[in-house]
């Protein structure tokens, strides 16, 4: 079996992001960028998959700017076998990541597809699903137990009433939620490796999928101020305020 | 317990200006040595906080196309003010009647850590290993007592020490030469300084704490390459120390407060008398429309010369910071450490080449130019034990007549932390209340500074009695822990009316001053998980 996963060159989850002064983004010149997290536990698992002897490959993909390659690397070092870099500059949407993620697909034929259930820095939380209309396979998001069978997988999904246990046929997609592993350290002898590990870049424009924007963007802005809280005194006068004065009562 | 072993020619601790320039050093006098940067940090970079109005001197030798390789240093300095502050007003000091060494006009304005994040590019380039996440925990030694190398820290270990699922030993890094380049107070290089007794003769070393903010301010208040220091208010005139305010480019502000830690009040705060230093009306003025964007703070040397401990050891080198080769009167260390990080990679090619003994580092070193200013340097920050004005009046004659060349050399009588007086003999100081618009609390200050240990680590801020703060520090000194600490690790909580030492050490953004300045030395910083600490931007 062979799997492939996706991840996704981010904004540290430990940095305070800011809002750029002209409203057009935020601002990331000299920020630190890391994977995107759950994106990690999606290669953690698909390396788990491997060492029990399920899978034979692990190729791990990005799509982005040239230093993309970092996170490529960071999977390398962690047990992925191969990657892959699909370059492209500026934002590029869910939609044009699912198209060129289907084109990877027909040309490396996994049996799986493994990435985070969405970027830190969008949210959209849409390409694992458009992958799977895309190529009309099935689809399992928000994975936080997934156990390998013959010829299926069983899925344990967190959904809001609590969770939800699915099976899907192979080949699937599936979309990782942080509760899925603990991803493990890259150690150094392995980041050394990794370097030599085979690293194919692609150009999006090569690959024929339309990277342009269809969304546009009108303002980028910081959310507003949180009021200062305040104490009360007794229940009585904290259900009188949540009635009368914040109306949530 | 066996680790895994890497072999190298140079294993160098620290990827700040010292570490990375004798990296470069290295690999341009000879490709083939084999070169690895160990760096705690989450990147290169992210631990590195300066000023900083940079000389160029060390890196026009080191790269000297550093202009068209696109070096992250534009702004030249155009404009410069000194002005001893009152509490309402000022008074501007005329800038030719400053000694030479702090004259900036052919300076720039640069953040040091975008410069280490070029640096780092240029080393890897020449095929430099940087390994950015892995501390230097521990030093290996050999049979004969001469430095092994470094074991990098242990991962994924609990509160306890067990083994986590994910546990990644650290491995052990062999190399011919280690040199440790950690910048001020570094863990290893305070180790390595007691051991082999480096610093017998030389006066205790003298640290001071250094903050800084980044702000975004009025286009109206802002002059591109504008430089301005200033001594005075708040601090009372026998605490030394002094602001810098360097306007750098996109109409951002490196604001910033130095204070010595030889100071003797431990009522004093350093991170509120950096906030109550920006209420003056020169300051708040300026930061009028403003918005603060980083926050961030780091221990730095003050010791110079006299201070200096021997650099070379069997198996090892101590260079930068981690020896203490700032110029404090030029409140400028970038330039020097670098420097010391070149010779020290001409030493060790010798040492490889020729079996030379690494004791040449000293010879060469005092043959180069950083050892002439040091020397030139030393009695600047000892005469400010007199106070303020007397101390300006020496460095005036000092440096202004005699350019540092009075035949005699003043001592540090004191390490820093000894100088505490007894809270009760001396005065509570009452800090005004942030206003959260130019002044702020330590929380959200340590909010923007992206900090971050992993939860359920080892608690890497060691008490050697755990329960001396309680015993002894409170009653006492009214255990300053609390204000010396710019991010709020140190809390004394009340917990049915007893009191309880609490070390909230996910906060900690590796400035090392508790190590420095607790009264009885019982804190001792080591390093945490790799990758924990701040993650500054461009500081």
């Amino acid at each position: 079996m062979k799997i492939l996963v996706a991840v996704k060159r981010v904004i540290d989850y430990n940095v305070q992001v800011r809002v750029k002064e002209d409203g057009t983004g935020v601002v990331t010149d000299n920020v630190k960028m890391s994977t995107n997290p759950p994106d990690d536990n999606a290669v953690e698992e698909a390396v788990k998959i491997k060492e029990s002897g399920k899978a034979k490959e692990i190729v791990a993909i990005t799509i982005g700017e040239e230093k993309a390659q970092e996170t490529v690397r960071k999977a390398l070092a962690v047990g992925a076998d191969r990657g892959i870099h699909v370059k492209v500059d500026g934002v590029v949407e869910p939609l044009a990541v699912s198209k060129i993620l289907q084109k990877i697909v027909d040309k490396e034929k996994p049996d799986l597809v493994f990435m985070g259930k969405q970027a830190i820095d969008d949210d959209c939380n849409q390409t694992g699903q458009m992958l799977a209309a895309l190529l009309n396979w099935p689809q399992a998001t928000f994975a936080s137990k997934i156990n390998v069978k013959e010829s299926s997988l069983e899925v344990t999904r967190e959904v809001d009433e609590g969770l939800e246990t699915i099976e899907v046929n192979i080949p699937a997609i599936v979309t990782c939620d942080l509760r899925l592993n603990e991803p493990r350290y890259a150690s150094l002898p392995n980041i050394m490796k990794a370097k030599k590990k085979p690293l194919e870049q692609i150009n999006a424009s090569d690959l024929g999928v339309d990277t342009k924007a269809r969304i546009e963007q009108i303002k980028v802005e910081e959310p507003p101020k949180r009021k200062a809280g305040i104490k009360v005194a007794n229940v009585s006068e904290l259900v009188q305020k949540l009635k009368n004065e914040a109306k949530v009562i | 317990m066996t680790r895994e072993v890497m072999e190298y020619d140079v294993v160098i601790v620290g990827g700040g200006p010292s570490g990375l320039a004798t990296a470069i050093k290295l690999k341009q006098l000879n490709a083939d040595v084999n070169v690895c940067v160990l760096e705690k940090g989450a990147e290169i970079g992210s631990h590195i906080l300066s000023g900083n109005v940079f000389e160029t001197r060390a890196l026009d030798e080191l790269i000297p196309n550093w202009k068209d390789l696109n070096a992250p240093i534009k702004t030249k300095v155009v404009k410069e003010k000194f002005l001893f502050l009152g509490k309402k007003n000022s008074f501007s000091w005329p800038t030719w009647l400053l000694p030479k060494v702090q004259q900036n006009h052919k300076n720039y304005i640069i953040s040091l850590a975008n410069l280490c994040r070029w640096l780092a590019e240029q080393a890897e380039v020449l095929g430099v290993e940087i390994f950015p996440g892995f501390p230097a925990s521990e030093v290996l030694y050999n049979e004969d007592g001469s430095v092994k190398g470094v074991i990098t820290q242990d991962m994924g270990l609990d509160k306890e020490g067990n083994k986590k699922e994910g546990y990644e030993p650290g491995m052990e890094l062999h190399a011919k030469v280690t040199v440790f380049a950690e910048g001020c107070r570094g863990h290893l290089g305070k180790q390595l300084i007691k051991k082999f007794d480096l610093d017998s003769g030389k006066d205790p070393q003298q640290y001071g704490i250094g903050f800084k903010e980044i702000w975004k301010i009025d286009e109206k208040n802002h002059q591109e390459g504008l430089v301005m220091h200033t001594a005075g208010w708040p601090l009372d005139k026998n605490t030394y120390g002094g602001s810098f305010v360097y306007h750098a480019e996109n109409k951002e502000v490196y604001l910033g407060y130095v204070i010595g830690l030889d100071y003797k009040n431990p009522h004093l705060s350093p991170f509120d008398e950096f906030q109550r230093f920006k209420t003056h009306p020169v300051i708040s003025k300026m930061l009028e429309g403003g918005k603060r964007i980083s926050y961030g703070a780091r221990a730095l040397i003050e010791g110079g010369f006299q201070s200096l401990p021997k650099m070379f050891m069997p198996g090892a080198l101590l260079i930068g910071c981690d020896a203490g080769t700032l110029n404090m009167p030029k409140i400028k260390g970038s330039h020097t450490a670098m420097k010391s990080g070149i010779v020290a990679a001409e030493t060790i090619i010798e040492h490889l080449n020729e079996s030379k003994d690494l004791s040449i580092y000293e010879e060469k070193f005092k043959k180069s130019w950083v050892y002439k200013e040091l020397f030139e340097a030393r009695n600047v920050k000892p005469s400010f034990s007199w106070g303020l004005i007397l101390g300006i009046i020496f460095t005036g004659i000092d440096q202004i007549i005699f350019r540092g060349k009075l035949p005699f050399t003043l001592k540090h009588k004191h390490a820093d932390h000894e100088t505490l007086k007894p809270a009760n003999e001396m005065p509570v100081i009452d800090y005004p209340k942030p206003d959260n618009i130019i002044t702020f609390d330590k929380t959200s200050s340590v909010y923007l500074t992206g900090t971050n240990h992993t939860d359920n680590q080892p608690v890497h801020l060691k008490l050697k009695d755990k329960d001396l703060p309680i015993r002894y520090t409170l009653d006492r000194f009214d255990e300053p822990a609390q204000r010396y600490c710019p991010a709020g690790v140190y809390e004394v909580q009340i917990e049915n009316e007893v009191p309880k030492f609490v070390i909230n050490s996910q906060n900690c953004i590796h400035c090392k001053t508790c190590d420095i300045k607790e009264p009885s030395q019982n804190i001792t910083w080591v390093t945490p998980e790799g990758s924990g600490g701040p993650r500054y931007g461009n500081m």
